[in-house]
């Protein structure tokens, strides 16, 4: 038995035999030739056979592995149609007088080599890439036929590198694994080993004696198992199949209705922290996104976001979402997210302290700014914003005032501006028994139950001293929550968690009678939530 | 000669699909375009040389576009950088 550790991309465990996979090298030969331009001519229809292929790759994987993933083709064929490549190819056979194969291979090296040394990872993993395309045509030139067969029996694959179009051909019900030497997490067969779903590990070298052995890939802990023993084996295929049973149960879930089994429907949407987290929420099929943090814009930032960069990344957000809801909650910086340029004051008790809507009220210019790209990116689907920490009427009041103000302010800029639900964060025991009177001034309430919770019970959730008074599922937050969904169901406006426990699977029964519309969770815990919903009466 | 400056906003950069998009934008028009990125530059209508400058978030790029009919050109790259990238 030996083990070897790599880089994790995508957790599962598959056990199977260990396929060596490397596709059959050309060997390129550097051969004078007579006429340059015939020559030339040969390279020419290799390329645009080389792009036909492409395109039906594209084809094959825009079925298999979604748009996104199967972009990369068409890349590939503008990879191949660049001037400078092509030029490149052109001045070798003439000037050398030498054949088109080696004419790309050396282009494809040289190309390969300036990306190799880029020091950002995307980049240098588009190194692959030139290297891929080159290889394709070299092939056609020597004749020789792709070979991505992998035999008849389910493999985990063991290859140095997997170029895109190798993994696409593959059978994919013959794909247990992928482990390689190169890529990274960045690179397309990363990408579509988790579109996939199956286990990949990267920055394992491997050895010709591993092949044809019972191997087990762990992607959880980043590991590959060769030829383990029994007990090791045996524990192995009881992990598999817990998490089979996992994968199995939330994939028979995608596309299904959140609905109990007496009809009662509940939207289930997603939250998360900046744009990179969509890919998860797609796949995990949410509803839309019940809370967007706009932190990130301003923590990852040296000075004050401007509305055109937040303007892009919203837009992109709502975008990408189609005509899915998008809630956008307004910056809550201070308490335990702080940003140097806000240059806010040590405070003796942050968590009651100077944050959220409390900067945005007292600082109208950095609210301002956010919501005018908040209002203009609202053109681009459906968005809605959120504002956190209020306690009062009044504040509401006041926000109302100055939004409608910016989007007059934007109209008569002739700037387009889509229909805008307001609504506004429960969080604080104020906010919670003020609900009738708030119901009245706002489009829906998202309950923030980690800070409701917090602030409700008075103990701080990072004092594990308190963990033996702390209880989640307390009654005083249940009764509040009740109160809120029942206030704002009165004057006719919905009502959701966005905190934790909305993914509390022992409570999902609890919110469905409580009336609530609406559940966000991280992408993660949709399918599993969805399925507490649809075992409920 | 007319030309802009532009901060990436896209989270990986001028990355393969948008670098795609530009050159296909590029080559729509007579006019030279080119992209500088801290003293080396580009021409727009070749994707390696783009992809070659490692523009990353946040990276401000020259865009000088000449010949042609470059004012309204460079409005339309404008344009499609403040889209797209």
């Amino acid at each position: 038995m030996e083990e070897r550790s790599g880089k994790k991309i995508f957790g599962g465990i598959a056990i199977g035999k260990i396929k060596l996979y490397g596709k059959a090298e050309n060997k390129v030969v550097r051969t004078k030739i007579e006429d340059a331009d015939a020559e030339i001519k040969r390279y020419e229809e290799a390329k645009a056979k080389a792009i036909e292929q492409l395109g039906q790759l594209y084809e094959k994987a825009l079925v298999e592995v979604g748009e996104a993933n199967a972009e990369i083709f068409n890349v590939h064929s503008m990879m191949l149609e660049d001037d400078d490549y092509n030029e490149s190819v052109h001045n070798i056979i003439s000037t050398q007088n030498v054949n088109a194969e080696y004419a790309a291979a050396v282009t494809g090296d040289n190309f390969a080599e300036v990306f190799a040394n880029m020091e950002d990872e995307y980049f240098k993993a588009r190194s692959a890439d030139v290297k891929d395309i080159t290889e394709r045509v070299v092939t056609i030139l020597c004749g020789g036929a792709e070979d991505s067969d992998i035999g008849d029996e389910p493999v985990i694959i063991v290859a140095e590198d997997l170029a895109p179009s190798e993994t696409v051909q593959m059978d994919k019900s013959k794909l247990l694994a992928f482990v390689t030497r190169l890529g990274s997490a960045n690179s397309h067969t990363a990408i579509l080993a988790r579109t996939m779903g199956i286990p990949a590990l990267i920055g394992v070298d491997r050895e010709e004696s591993w092949n044809g052995k019972i191997g087990i890939v762990d992607g959880y802990e980043g590991k590959l198992i060769i030829d383990p023993e029994m007990p090791v084996l045996e524990a192995y295929f009881k992990k598999k199949e817990a998490d089979d049973e996992q994968k199995q149960l939330l994939l028979t879930l995608k596309g299904k209705e959140n609905v109990t089994k007496s009809g009662q429907k509940i939207n289930l949407y997603a939250n998360i922290g900046n744009p990179g987290d969509l890919a998860s929420v797609i796949e995990n099929d949410a509803g839309g996104i019940g809370l967007f943090r706009s932190e990130f814009l301003y923590l990852e930032s040296e000075d004050y976001p401007t509305e055109e960069e937040q303007f892009q990344a919203y837009r992109k957000v709502v975008e990408t979402m189609g005509g899915k809801k998008v809630i956008i909650r307004t910056l809550d910086i201070g308490a335990d997210k702080q940003v140097d340029y806000f240059k806010l004051d040590k405070e003796d008790n942050p968590a009651l302290g100077y944050r959220a809507i409390r900067i945005c009220l007292t600082r109208p210019e950095i609210f301002r700014t956010q919501l005018r790209a908040l209002f203009r990116a609202s053109a681009y689907g459906n968005l809605a914003i959120m504002y956190p920490m209020i306690i009062s009427v009044d504040e509401v009041r006041k926000i109302k005032e100055i939004s409608k103000s910016v989007k007059e302010e934007l109209l008569a800029e002739g700037v387009s501006v889509g229909e805008v639900e307001e609504g506004i964060m429960i969080e604080t025991p104020a906010a919670a028994l003020m609900s009738d009177e708030l119901a009245k001034e706002v489009d829906f309430f998202s309950i923030g139950t980690n800070d409701l919770t917090q602030y409700t019970l008075a103990i701080d959730r990072q004092n594990a001293k308190l963990d033996a008074f702390y209880d989640a599922h307390h009654p005083a937050v249940l009764r509040f929550i009740q109160m809120v969904c029942d206030n704002a169901h009165k004057v006719g406006i919905w009502a959701g968690i966005c905190g934790e426990l909305g993914a509390d699977l022992e409570l999902t029964e609890t919110f469905l009678k409580m009336g609530l519309d609406e559940l966000s969770v991280s992408p993660g815990c949709i399918l599993p939530v969805r399925k507490a919903v649809r075992d409920t009466q | 000669m007319k030309s802009f400056n532009y901060t990436i906003t896209d989270p990986v950069g001028i990355h393969a699909r948008p670098a795609g998009l530009l050159v296909k934008e590029a080559k729509l028009y007579d006019a030279s375009i080119m992209i500088a990125k801290d003293g080396k530059s580009a021409d727009a209508k070749k994707l390696m040389a783009l992809m070659s400058l490692g523009v990353k978030q946040g990276d401000t790029v020259t865009v000088s576009v000449e010949g042609g009919d470059e004012g309204t050109v460079a409005a339309k790259m404008e344009d499609f950088f403040k889209k797209n990238l």
